[in-house]
């Protein structure tokens, strides 16, 4: 499936019912060097909108909602000892987690690439 | 011009936003034995040279415990302050130096902040330390959100060797953040077996919290706890409550503690009464993220000179509001300060052998009480406090021992007061400040109050 984007400047990738969730990388960027991720416990249950993670950068520490309902099954190991992959490759390896998605049609309130283009030029 | 901080209707507003009927309802907590509900009964306004009179009057009721042979412990420790600490803590530099709002621009303070946390970090064997806390028993509690923090859970097991005190000031911060606290009774003649400790971890438990040298003054090896706590996924925290042990015991750090913390009071500042003193609060590289408090660290500014920074400051509530890892925006700077001269006067030597001549002399005080008539000696181990069993309740002994000029201890009583088994049991601190003549006078004393 084609990725989807979220106003809170997270993309979401659908693959055999699980979710994969990172940041942009117009958030990547706008975040500057990245030093910290802290994921959610895998099992933890997320609701739309509810915290997910922190991203901190050199210049500050964000939250990171959970773009869709439902349970973290995978988080990326990675980030603990390399945060700096989400700088160097936001959309691909510096992916934050994985979820099980309660009800797929949430996915329809999302934006497509286009959709997240122009959202993010009217910034 | 008066200042006027609030109108009544700011209040109002203010209350009505929080969702507080009254100023009243917002101090609920406080147990009404606590809350003070009249004006606090004083004398009408004097002159200078009449208050300061009647001052010099109350004052001399007291006995100090520089005055007489004292060997009052129990979590706070008289020990010699060198006059330098004074001298240096009192330069205007540092005295009016509150921890800065620019913080940078006082490198000074962020150099001793440095070598304070390097000193502390030093002692109790781990990579990282803060720029102090409050006091020992908050950063116990501190410790225990910390842990709950980190993993995830919502539990605290406190071993039965942990000072009471420490033990209700976690219970207190812990009552509103639904942390459990378990955790056995205090018992001078059994310590806990790692295995009755391990019968209360459960995969709730964030920590295991035990006191080193604990409060009856027995020091053990936490070795095979931290492996068990580990392997449970939970945490050790280790607390102490006398800097000074760190000389001559080995370091929590050496045994796999995750958190060191405890009170720092007894390297560079004096009694005073109970306070002010310092928080020491100690962890892992892994961990500091999730650690509370300020943190100073070295860097190097754009010309390459060495410099300071407060740093991981995103841990900190003016960066991340509610968010933050603890309420605590500030340290014990001056209390800071004093620990940090002190213990660069003593340097490594001379911290260690200031420790030795505690155990020395703690080792002269307990041959010389075993062998009064009426007194046991309970410990197997001690660094410079330890526990003795009297023939008779110790509050009336030290009551006795009092008037013929003797601070003898802390009665158990004091520390445990719903615990009439405890009754005949007196706590003993020895520093250097003892001489053999005060140990001397404690043996005498103690012999004719028990005949």
């Amino acid at each position: 499936m084609a990725k989807k984007f979220s106003q809170e400047h997270e993309w979401i990738e659908l693959e055999d019912g699980i979710a994969t969730i990172g940041i942009t990388d117009y958030a990547q960027q706008s975040l500057g060097d990245i030093v910290y991720v802290e994921l959610p416990e895998i099992g933890k249950k997320l609701t739309k909108d509810g915290d997910a993670a922190v991203v901190e950068s050199v210049k500050a520490a964000s939250d990171v909602y959970a773009p869709l309902d439902g349970e973290i099954v995978e988080i990326n190991e990675d980030l603990d000892v390399n945060p700096a992959l989400v700088n160097e490759a936001p959309e691909t390896d510096g992916w934050f987690f994985r979820m099980s998605l309660t009800d797929e049609s949430q996915l329809d309130e999302l934006m497509d690439e286009a959709a997240y283009k122009d959202f993010v030029e009217g910034l | 011009m008066r200042y006027l901080p609030l109108t009544r209707a700011d209040r109002a507003s203010m209350l009505e936003t929080i969702g507080a009927a009254s100023v009243e309802e917002l101090y609920h907590d406080v147990p009404d034995g606590a809350l003070l509900d009249a004006p606090v009964d004083l004398p009408g306004h004097l002159g200078e040279m009449q208050v300061e009179r009647d001052m010099m009057a109350l004052a001399a009721k007291n006995t100090g415990a520089s005055s007489v042979p004292s060997f009052l412990g129990a979590g706070a420790y008289r020990h010699h302050v060198p006059a330098t600490v004074d001298y240096v803590i009192q330069r205007g530099e540092f005295l009016t130096a509150y921890t800065p709002y620019q913080p940078e621009i006082a490198q000074g303070t962020l150099q001793y902040l440095f070598e304070f946390q390097t000193q502390v970090a030093s002692i109790t064997g781990m990579d990282v330390a803060n720029a102090s806390m409050w006091d020992g028993a908050t950063s116990c509690a501190e410790a225990v959100l910390m842990a709950c923090r980190a993993t995830r859970r919502k539990k605290a097991v406190l071993s039965g060797g942990v000072h009471p005190h420490y033990r209700e000031v976690t219970e207190t911060y812990c009552q509103f953040s639904d942390t459990e606290v378990a955790g056995r009774d205090g018992n001078p003649e059994q310590q806990a077996t790692v295995e009755e400790l391990d019968d209360l971890i459960d995969d709730q438990t964030a920590c295991v919290v035990v006191q080193y040298p604990d409060v009856f003054g027995r020091v053990q090896d936490h070795t095979k706890l931290a492996e068990v706590c580990h392997a449970k996924g939970a945490l050790l925290v280790v607390v102490f409550t006398e800097a000074v042990a760190f000389g001559a015991i080995k370091s929590p750090g050496s045994f796999g503690a995750d958190i060191v913390c405890g009170e720092g009071q007894s390297i560079g500042n004096a009694l005073s009464y109970g306070g002010p003193y310092v928080g020491l609060f100690a962890t892992t590289q892994k961990l500091v993220r999730q650690m509370p408090g300020r943190l100073c660290g070295e860097t190097v500014d754009q010309d390459g000179k060495r410099g300071f920074v407060l740093t991981l400051s995103t841990r900190e509530q003016h960066i991340r509001r509610e968010k933050a890892t603890s309420n605590i925006c500030t340290n014990a700077g001056l209390c800071s300060l004093a620990f940090t001269v002190h213990m660069s006067l003593l340097g490594e030597d001379g911290y260690r052998r200031l420790a030795t001549l505690n155990h020395e002399n703690a080792c002269k005080a307990a041959d010389a009480l075993d062998a009064v008539d009426g007194v046991t000696v309970v410990n197997d181990s001690f660094f410079n406090e330890f526990t003795v069993k009297l023939s008779k309740p110790a509050a009336d002994v030290l009551e006795v021992l009092v008037d013929k000029g003797v601070l003898g201890g802390v009665p158990l009583s004091r520390l445990y007061p719903n615990r009439s088994d405890l009754d005949n049991y007196l706590l003993v601190a020895v520093t250097e400040t003892n001489t053999d003549e005060d140990i001397a006078a404690l043996a005498d004393a103690l012999k004719e109050a028990l005949a």
